[in-house]
């Protein structure tokens, strides 16, 4: 189905039920798939478990040797991955897992059809070095093989092993699913995930399309991956034990951990799923998003893009801070990001922060990149469910200058009907997204 | 929001082989000169490099130019050149809720450390352990940034302080489209009131070279116009870069600013490419703005990459529309992610002169419509994706 920027009118083929619209009349978005894949395992059941047990999915790095590597540990979905699959490859089959967990619980369209596009938040894709090595190999049998060398045998070599492209993973995924119009692959970095939901959100809200499938999925844990993010001092180097290196808000926090997985929702206007009797897991309410002039990988230390960006999403969704019951962290566990995002929290709720939960899923999972907005906000939505938050584990030494609530250590049940997702993603691209249990 | 609203181009910001900004674009069309390829640099691969050029005019830090490879710089000057065209640079009451979709490509190497890498990795005992060891002592911490695909967009909010929001589309030609439909649709929806959309390219990199190459796709030995490079084509990869301002007509007037033209729709979508599957989808998404055009009065500025079989399977379906048609890529080579937004912003080009330039190759054609008051633009991917957009005169 072609997509066109003149589409229908927003909220037109439902104008009878206004219970179908939020307050600024706009379509309400319901959630109804989720799925679901980290480290902890696959599928939501095996990852609500696992996370509501404040079980840690960081694990020692099998897939490559790690000598001369100062982090030797990341957050794998070593339940996927086989052998010397390429980040594309593996991103690509975590989404489709995902995915179909997504579809099968909503519900939704038909084997092959899903009735709305695609927005995919896959990792930057790159040609990888076994792809190189191979390549130079063929190359040059005996002799040194430089780039002008590699591109003359590069037509042969994409024929025979497939070219490199960025759409890549959202062109397959589109064919698999049978969305429709084109699929949109973006990135804003590690804020991706909550982008591609935004989108959706959007999309659905202008009148394009009565349903959407948001996926965020990054499976790119390969040596020059890990290597890069330790040139900019980000990652965790206490290897051991590995369970424990991410430790967001404690005060010997010392960097994220890499980690790989996906997320996917399939997210509807409430009148079309209501029409077609789904069951509704939970309310997209809104999403605000700010960007940071400050710096390329830090942010600004004043909080304002952050304060900004949650501040816009509640505006969206119109609701007051005081409505808010439970945070998601964008909690990297790296000095700056958590104390920037407390600094954010507490301008924000004002003497509320100290009193409202906010956890990091990023303790048991790890960073998760270009999926984070994407599993989070499918993480915040069992939260909703369950009535129970997920722990931040690894909460030993308390940071005095982050007073917050952070559900330390061990899961707990508590009464939450609206609650919050942050993703700040370097490059300054900030995302946050309210969601709710039910429509308000 | 059930109120759609005008779109307005209020900035456009061009920079390409031909030249910087619409002004030297157009006096090269006027000159009649031929495309300025270069098959020398890169033999047997043919490109269109930038003109010698100093970027401090839009990047006025060296240090941040350091932080940038060349798409990056290439596409943060083509930004700068749109804010300024649409009154916005350096007005940060403005630009506080500017938003931005930026269509990015990334992966740039060092190529010096992963040759000196190939070379070493035979003789390494453990060749895991060699590539750990170089990695970690020859890669610079800033080539990562230089390369990450947001970062282009992340450089236009460092550089010009556009921070209402910002996100980056990948993905070849289409990202172009989708960024553009996208953007458009959020202001004539009141998603957004004014936003920056665009991206860049940069083609004379033995890196990015290797990409397409590895699809089969680069243009080798003599030059020809897009529409005339034999039974299997190929792209002259462009250096370039394009940015439009889109603006809903309140929140331009309330400053002041004209539209240069209007964006009336973009479209896009997606097939198998199966034979047959473009011309299909080509005419699927004319139906859908053909109530629009006005037939007499409007051309074709067509995206064809120069290609096969996309190429010539355009031409079909554009011959069926029946207007006029010029390829902009026998000039200005192919960039991509950023060749549907340089063609918008060579259509309000060629709306604003009521008149198209000279045609190159068997596949242009037709004669100046009077007046020329409307430009349909293709995006007909490399490997997948198609989309049109239809620019109007805005007086």
């Amino acid at each position: 189905m072609t997509q066109s920027s003149a589409a229908t009118k927003a909220g037109t083929k439902y104008p009878k039920y206004t219970k179908y619209l939020d307050k600024a009349g706009r379509p309400i978005v319901a959630v109804t798939g989720i799925g679901v894949i980290t480290s902890l395992g696959v599928g939501k059941s095996d990852n609500w478990a696992k996370l509501a047990g404040g079980v840690s999915g960081v694990r020692r790095i099998s897939r490559f040797p790690s000598d001369g590597l100062k982090t030797t540990i990341a957050a794998t979905v070593d339940a996927v991955y086989q052998d010397s699959m390429a980040p594309a490859e593996l991103s690509q089959r975590i989404a489709l897992l995902a995915g179909e967990e997504a579809i099968a619980q909503s519900g939704i369209g038909s084997k092959g059809h899903f009735p709305g596009p695609l927005c995919l938040a896959p990792p930057p894709l790159e040609l990888e070095w076994p792809s190189r090595f191979k390549m130079a190999e063929m190359a040059a049998a005996n002799g040194e093989a430089g780039y002008p060398d590699l591109l003359r045998i590069a037509r042969d070599y994409g024929a025979k092993f497939g070219a490199f492209r960025f759409g890549i993973i959202g062109e397959r995924l589109a064919e698999h699913f049978g969305t429709e119009g084109s699929p949109i692959s973006l990135n804003t970095a590690c804020a991706s995930g909550a982008t591609a939901i935004q989108l959706g959100l959007e999309a659905i809200r202008r009148g394009e399309c009565e349903a959407v499938l948001a996926i965020g999925a990054d499976g790119s844990v390969t040596p020059e991956a890990l290597v890069r993010f330790s040139l900019l001092s980000a990652l965790s180097t206490q290897n051991e034990p590995p369970q424990q290196a991410s430790k967001p808000f404690s005060k010997n926090r010392d960097g994220f951990v890499m980690a790989e997985g996906a997320g996917a929702l399939v997210l509807e206007s409430l009148a079309h799923a209501r029409a077609r009797g789904a069951r509704v897991l939970g309310i997209i309410e809104g999403c605000g998003e700010k960007s940071d002039s400050f710096h390329r990988t830090r942010s600004s230390p004043d909080g304002k893009p952050i304060i900004a960006c949650m501040r816009n999403a509640l505006a969206d969704a119109s609701v007051s801070p005081d409505a808010v019951d439970y945070i998601n962290a964008h909690g990297t566990s790296t000095p700056e990001n958590d104390k920037t995002e407390h600094f954010g929290v507490a301008t924000v709720f004002g003497e509320r922060a100290a009193r409202i939960p906010i956890s990091s899923n990023k303790s048991m999972i790890g960073h998760t990149l270009t999926a984070a907005g994407a599993v989070e906000a499918a993480f915040t939505l069992l939260t909703l469910e369950h009535q129970r938050l997920p722990p931040t584990i690894n909460y030993n030494v308390p940071d005095p200058a982050i007073p917050l609530d952070v559900v330390p250590n061990v899961a707990r049940d508590a009464r939450v009907f609206r609650a919050i997702s942050n993703s700040f993603g370097f490059g300054g691209q900030n995302v946050c997204v309210v969601m709710t249990r039910e429509p308000a | 929001m059930s109120e759609r609203r005008e779109v307005w181009i209020t900035g456009v910001g061009l920079i390409t082989c031909l030249g910087e900004g619409l002004d030297a674009t157009w006096d090269f069309f006027a000159r009649g000169a031929p495309p300025p390829y270069d098959d020398q640099s890169f033999a047997p691969y043919i490109v269109h490099a930038l003109p010698p050029m100093s970027f401090d005019k839009q990047i006025p830090k060296k240090g941040d130019q350091r932080q940038m490879e060349m798409w990056q710089r290439v596409g943060v000057y083509a930004a700068g050149l749109a804010l300024g065209d649409a009154g916005l640079a350096g007005k940060p009451d403005l630009l506080d809720h500017t938003d931005m979709i930026v269509a990015a490509i990334g992966g740039e190497r060092d190529i010096p450390v992963d040759t000196a890498i190939l070379a070493g990795v035979r003789a390494a005992e453990k060749p895991g352990a060699f590539l750990n060891e170089r990695l970690m002592n020859d890669l610079r911490p800033t080539l990562f940034l230089a390369q990450l695909p947001n970062l282009l967009a992340g450089n236009i909010s460092l550089v010009h302080g556009v921070v209402g929001s910002s996100r980056t589309f990948l993905g070849e030609e289409s990202a172009g489209v989708d960024a553009v439909r996208v953007a458009q649709a959020r202001v004539a929806a009141g998603q957004s009131e004014v936003t920056l959309v665009g991206g860049a390219s940069h083609g004379t990199r033995w890196d990015h070279l290797l990409d397409f190459e590895l699809g089969g796709a680069l243009l080798k030995g003599k030059f020809a116009p897009v529409w005339d490079r034999g039974p299997e084509g190929g792209i002259a990869y462009g250096t370039l870069g394009a940015f439009l301002v889109l603006e809903s007509p309140d929140h331009a007037g309330a400053r002041g600013a004209r539209p240069r033209a209007r964006l009336a729709a973009v479209t896009s979508d997606r097939n198998k490419r199966q034979q047959g599957d473009i011309e299909k989808s080509l005419e699927r998404q004319w139906q859908v703005i053909a109530a629009q055009i006005d037939g007499s009065h409007a051309a074709v500025i067509s995206g064809a990459t120069g290609l096969e079989p996309a190429t010539s399977a355009e031409r079909r379906a554009l011959k069926k529309f029946g207007l006029p048609v010029r390829g902009s890529g026998t000039y200005i080579g192919h960039g991509i992610e950023a060749q549907f937004p340089a063609n918008l912003a060579i259509g309000t080009m060629v709306l604003e002169h009521g008149k198209l330039f000279a045609p190159a190759g068997s596949g242009d054609g037709g004669k100046d419509p009077e007046p020329l008051n409307q430009i349909v633009v293709t995006g007909v991917g490399t490997w997948r994706g198609e989309g049109l957009g239809l620019i109007e005169r805005s007086n």
